[in-house]
């Protein structure tokens, strides 16, 4: 097979998934690049390269403490989920037998099944002043009275986290399955102590898998608009819910593009600071 | 014949079928909010025109003309908006004229006729198809009725954290200047000054600022005891599983809403169109868009209290709304640039 005959196949094989990310990424993500930069006349789009949408956002109080909410409830849902998901993901790999594996992950991933907003209702119903966690404290006695659980961050974050831990458990899982025993098992016979080997031979391991599933769930979570909508009672404005509500009257596509490229490039600025441990291949 | 060529004959005569199927069973396409996706409403046209009715939901204003200037020419035959933003679409030529003689606005409530919206320069684009109320929805059973009589009672300490706001800023804005003695209509700059205090004091007792059906779900469920923007068409439909959940107009008054409906410009089937609207706002047409399944409010069309039962019009109050109609004034109706700065106090309220 001649050279020329190897790289038009390679092309061919690759082709669509090219034509895919330029059509549904490069293209939209240009269009929307561009849309920033215009204005509205009235109901018209008027293109051309405007700074307004961007001078307005830098004035606007209400989107810095939104970007400010969005860091706080992404940052938290981040570390809760990681700290939730290794344990998790570590015993289905050291301690799980090689054959049970596969049915305690599709277990562990059973919740993705449901619809997301129909397990956001439902996380309403059980966090509710009349649901099952507020009566079950009061059967147990440990409050006198409901609290308030329901239209909180607290909520936004169980939501957030019930999801995450699931994607984290999967990313990091696949890479301690790849871990050879090896590397503990040496660890052990130079006398380290099963803390140390977690410490200074598992963990830094397993950093790719990691950074891997923290970043998605960084870039999924900032992104997100249903949990801080329904869970969180839209008590705290979020990025995607001020983008929500620049489209549901005015139709503002250009000030809604300019915020979105903000979070772009929060989630860019994320990228680069985490791509050292990045390990996309993992996933 | 070899096998290609068999294939090709076969497909292309089950395509020539699929076509004419398609061309013989005509179909008309409609931009609606949810109380119009109720088989009891559509049922009845589709069986009376052999035809079917697409239905597509949308929330918002700008949704609607986004998804209207993003489809081609012809895909849409109907439009239902938001009685305030007809213009919008009148303006943006998305609305075709209407035979207002064919129109049976001659049976309406008089309020809710509202040519001054429906109507550009004596030519009819829409017509008034649905009202009711943005106004104090609450729990009977959990807060004294008497104090949802006054606007400033209901966001008081007294209530806080017991109250959720609905999440649409016009008529909250409209509450909150009509607690202040400001007219909806007369809202400008100066008015949002005066009602940013009210707005903060609002935000300050809410447990949550929600949409319908967060709003419904945590009345239902004891959440919250009070919805403000809250209506008939928040509890109407629960009527009958909790008739404790209510709501009422206070002294100061409250806001009115309605919704329209007219024939896009576009329509490939003009003629078909026009029935169609023409149906919704017959009694008939008008009761059952009354009693839809995703929410209740007053028909524009009082004929329908012919067909509406004692039992339904008890639920939406049907022989107050001569008192309500009265008390309450239709919400705010911003241009571009009030509607910019009404925005920004918004979220600048959401984020406190």
């Amino acid at each position: 097979m001649s050279a020329v005959t190897r790289d038009w196949r390679a092309w061919a094989f690759v082709a669509p998934a090219l034509l895919w990310t330029l059509a549904f990424f490069v293209v939209p993500f240009l269009v929307m690049g561009a849309m920033s930069f215009a204005t509205l006349d009235g109901r018209s789009l008027v293109w051309g390269v405007h700074f307004e949408n961007y001078i307005e956002l830098a004035t606007r109080a209400y989107l810095w403490r939104a970007v400010l909410v969005s860091l706080e409830i992404t940052l938290t849902v981040t570390v809760v989920s990681v700290v939730l998901a290794y344990p998790l993901a570590a015993i289905i790999a050291f301690r799980v037998p090689p054959r049970w594996q596969r049915l305690v992950l599709l277990l562990a991933i059973l919740p993705f099944w449901t619809s997301y907003v129909v397990r956001s209702y439902a996380w309403l119903l059980v966090l509710a002043r009349e649901g099952l966690v507020n009566q079950t404290l009061l059967q147990i006695g440990l409050i006198a009275e409901p609290i308030t659980l329901a239209n909180t961050r607290f909520a936004t974050v169980t939501g957030f986290v019930h999801f995450f831990v699931m994607l984290l458990t999967l990313t990091i899982y696949a890479n301690l399955v790849q871990l050879s025993p090896n590397y503990r098992r040496a660890a052990m016979d130079l006398g380290a102590s099963g803390w140390q080997t977690f410490r200074f031979v598992t963990l830094p391991l397993t950093l790719p898998g990691i950074a891997t599933g923290a970043f998605l769930t960084f870039v999924l979570c900032i992104g997100d608009y249903i949990t801080p909508q329904i869970l969180g009672g839209n008590t705290e404005l979020t990025m995607p819910q001020v983008i929500m509500v620049q489209l549901g009257r005015r139709a503002d596509f250009p000030l809604a593009s300019a915020i979105a490229i903000v979070m772009m490039g929060i989630v860019t600025l994320v990228y680069l600071a985490s791509a050292r441990w990045l390990r996309l291949d993992r996933v | 014949m070899t096998r290609p060529t068999l294939a090709l004959a076969l497909g292309t005569t089950s395509l020539a079928a699929l076509a004419s199927g398609a061309a013989s069973a005509q179909e008309l396409n409609a931009l609606v909010w949810c109380d119009h996706t109720d088989d009891a409403l559509i049922q009845p046209f589709e069986d009376a025109h052999g035809v079917t009715v697409n239905l597509r939901e949308y929330e918002g204003t700008g949704a609607a003309l986004a998804v209207l200037e993003q489809s081609r020419p012809g895909d849409w035959d109907v439009l239902v908006i938001d009685g305030i933003d007809v213009f919008r679409a009148v303006e943006s030529g998305l609305l075709a004229p209407l035979p207002a003689d064919e129109l049976p606005t001659g049976d309406f409530f008089p309020e809710i006729v509202m040519a001054e919206n429906n109507t550009l320069d004596g030519v009819t684009y829409a017509v008034t198809e649905k009202f009711g109320y943005n106004t104090i929805s609450y729990n009977s059973e959990a807060v004294d009725p008497a104090d949802m009589q006054d606007l400033a009672t209901v966001w008081s300490e007294k209530y806080a954290g017991r109250i959720s706001i609905y999440d649409y800023y016009l008529p909250v804005m409209g509450l909150a200047a009509i607690a202040e003695g400001v007219a909806t209509a007369d809202i400008d700059g100066a008015a949002l000054k005066t009602i940013t205090p009210v707005l903060s004091q609002m935000r300050a007792s809410a447990a949550s600022v929600a949409g319908v059906v967060a709003a419904q779900t945590a009345l239902a469920t004891g959440e919250v005891d009070i919805v403000v923007g809250g209506g008939e068409w928040l509890t109407a439909v629960l009527a009958e599983e909790q008739p404790e959940l209510t709501w009422t107009i206070p002294d100061q008054g409250a806001v009115r809403w309605t919704q329209s409906i007219g024939v896009l410009a576009d329509s490939a089937q003009p003629d078909l169109a026009l029935e169609f609207v023409k149906y919704i706002v017959s009694p008939e047409g008008q009761a059952r868009l009354a009693t839809s399944a995703c929410f209740w409010g007053m028909p524009a069309n009082a004929a329908a209290g012919e067909i509406l039962t004692d039992e339904q019009k008890a639920v939406l109050r049907w022989n107050e709304q001569e008192e309500y109609l009265a008390r309450t004034q239709l919400y705010p109706a911003p241009d571009t640039d009030l509607d910019i700065e009404m925005q920004d106090l918004w979220l600048d309220t959401l984020s406190q």
